[in-house]
């Protein structure tokens, strides 16, 4: 079975011959993680401990996460694109679902969430039948596998204003940001996952990925709350093709955003209804920047 | 002493303190010399396959009067290779040693330049030129220390400014355009990269003996040796196989 770090050396084809220093990475061993067990978590008041998360983990996790927490668990080879995604490696520390910027760590909570809410359309599943001081403990076992948790700071997480009323001049300014970036190159100008570059995504890995699909009734999957949609296209998906809006998206501004997709999504929502009145045609793919 | 001579002996201490300083770093690097050369390419240079941007509109539009092309193997004037980095891979000073801010411009679909190099912990900026959006996707091995990002450029979107962590060559792709694809190649101390005829200066390095690499995206790496006189400038030529 090729591991993880050998599928980052093929991917890196060229990369690999150029015998940069630091360029080496040699299979790891639990022998490596050990020295970090003392890793902790913070999430409220609550303190999490990487050491005592070793039954849970072994008992829940290490099938799909595998022992060295790379991804490679026994049931990892049964879990691969397109229709699933491998498990995640922790040892690159590399996260989706985070509320600080992108090419940071995610918070202690991000992780957290994340293993209470599971990952809609995929193997991993809500976590919340565990207590939260299990769940701590976890956070913690999954920070003991990257040293980027003993050097760096997780990033600041970004701002959210509070959320403002909907309007259907909100709605309507919207879908001038979804017209202006561009979300429609990948999500389709009715979101339906059919925009001209959707077929080509690939993720880090270089493996085939979708863009989501809004019209489907599917949940995203970092969440589907009003601020967990802003938190997305804010911050980014690390490790996939979505990229952070922060610096060309102003946090009112993304509000508007927020309920244009939800006009789009197939679940009920006031937006939705507001948006029956307004007759928004959808974006034109093929106006100039700035004349939509 | 009164107050006055005091503040008057201090003034031209600090004078003479500035004026050694200044002087000092003349002449060290009047000191410096240069490794110059040429990367040239032995045979045909591989068929370049012509790109079609007719997913996005605004990019075909932009290439309405020509056929861009892949840039893995670039050649100019008898067989210079372009995009060839330079660095000195035996390098012991400190890793960063440029203050220029390098500009990695995406501009009619396609990165400008394709290859750019930096040191460690040297700022450079992205930089958008096209009326269409694109996400600017570094990959680097998370393994090294360099982090990978993900930051989106809508038309008139600011530059973005970022640094490395770590000595590696990183592809940079744009997720909405396939295509696009280019190079970061992050190293410490002086580096050059070849112009369009092959030719490369790497300036200031200091007197000594060192391994120039040569880094090129379909070639891989070549070594040199080369020694280098104070304020003298050293010779290291490449020849890449064409494949």
């Amino acid at each position: 079975m090729r591991t993880r770090l050998q599928t980052w050396s093929l991917l890196l084809g060229a990369t690999a011959v150029l015998a940069l220093p630091a360029a080496s990475w040699a299979q790891l061993t639990q022998a490596d993680f050990e020295p970090r067990l003392g890793m902790e978590s913070h999430v409220g008041n609550l303190t999490g401990h990487a050491k005592d998360a070793k039954a849970d983990y072994r008992r829940y996790c290490v099938g799909c996460h595998g022992e060295l927490g790379d991804g490679n668990g026994e049931n990892a080879p049964y879990m691969q694109p397109p229709i699933y995604q491998q498990p995640r490696d922790f040892q690159l520390a590399v996260f989706k679902c985070r509320s600080t910027p992108t090419g940071t760590l995610p918070a202690d909570q991000d992780l957290f969430d994340a293993i209470t809410r599971g990952f809609d359309r995929t193997n991993m599943p809500q976590w919340n039948t565990l207590s939260k001081q299990e769940r701590a403990d976890l956070v913690a076992w999954v920070k003991h596998y990257s040293p980027r948790w003993a050097t760096e700071k997780p990033g600041t997480p970004i701002t959210i204003p509070p959320e403002p009323e909907v309007t259907a001049d909100r709605i309507k300014a919207g879908r001038d940001v979804f017209a202006r970036v561009q979300c429609w190159k990948c999500h389709g100008v009715l979101g339906q996952a059919n925009g001209p570059s959707a077929s080509t995504l690939t993720d880090d890995l270089g493996r085939p990925i979708a863009p989501f699909n809004f019209t489907e009734g599917a949940r995203p999957k970092c969440g589907d709350t009003d601020k967990d949609i802003f938190r997305i296209f804010m911050t980014g998906l690390d490790g996939t093709p979505m990229p952070s809006y922060a610096d060309n998206i102003k946090p009112d501004e993304a509000w508007d955003l927020v309920f244009y997709l939800r006009t789009l999504m197939r679940q009920d929502s006031k937006e939705k209804v507001l948006a029956k009145g307004l007759n928004l045609k959808p974006v034109d793919p093929n106006a100039p920047a700035g004349q939509q | 002493m009164s107050k006055r001579y005091f503040s008057a002996l201090l003034f031209t201490v600090v004078l003479v303190c500035a004026a050694a300083l200044i002087l000092g770093q003349h002449v060290s690097a009047a000191g410096e010399g240069k490794i110059t050369g040429t990367v040239k390419l032995d045979g045909a240079a591989p068929h370049m396959k012509g790109i079609d941007m007719s997913k996005d509109p605004y990019c075909s539009k932009a290439h309405a009067n020509d056929t861009p092309h892949l840039e893995t193997v670039v050649t100019g004037a008898s067989g210079g290779l372009e995009n060839v980095v330079l660095y000195i891979s035996d390098w012991s000073g400190p890793a960063t040693v440029s203050t220029a801010v390098p500009v990695f411009d995406q501009k009619n679909c396609m990165y400008t330049p394709h290859v750019l190099a930096m040191d460690v912990g040297q700022t450079f900026k992205v930089t958008t030129s096209d009326q269409t959006t694109h996400n600017i996707h570094p990959l680097p091995n998370p393994m090294t220390g360099n982090i990978p990002w993900n930051q989106s450029q809508p038309p008139g979107a600011a530059p973005v400014e970022k640094s490395w962590k770590a000595p590696e060559v990183i592809p940079v792709k744009c997720n909405i355009h396939p295509w696009m694809n280019g190079w970061y190649v992050v190293v410490k101390g002086p580096y050059a990269t070849t112009d369009a005829n092959g030719n490369y200066t790497i300036s200031n390095v200091p007197p000594g003996s060192y391994t120039v690499t040569a880094w090129q995206e379909t070639y891989g790496t070549q070594t040199a040796k080369v020694t280098v006189a104070a304020g003298g400038a050293g010779t290291a030529d490449f020849t890449f196989k064409a494949k």
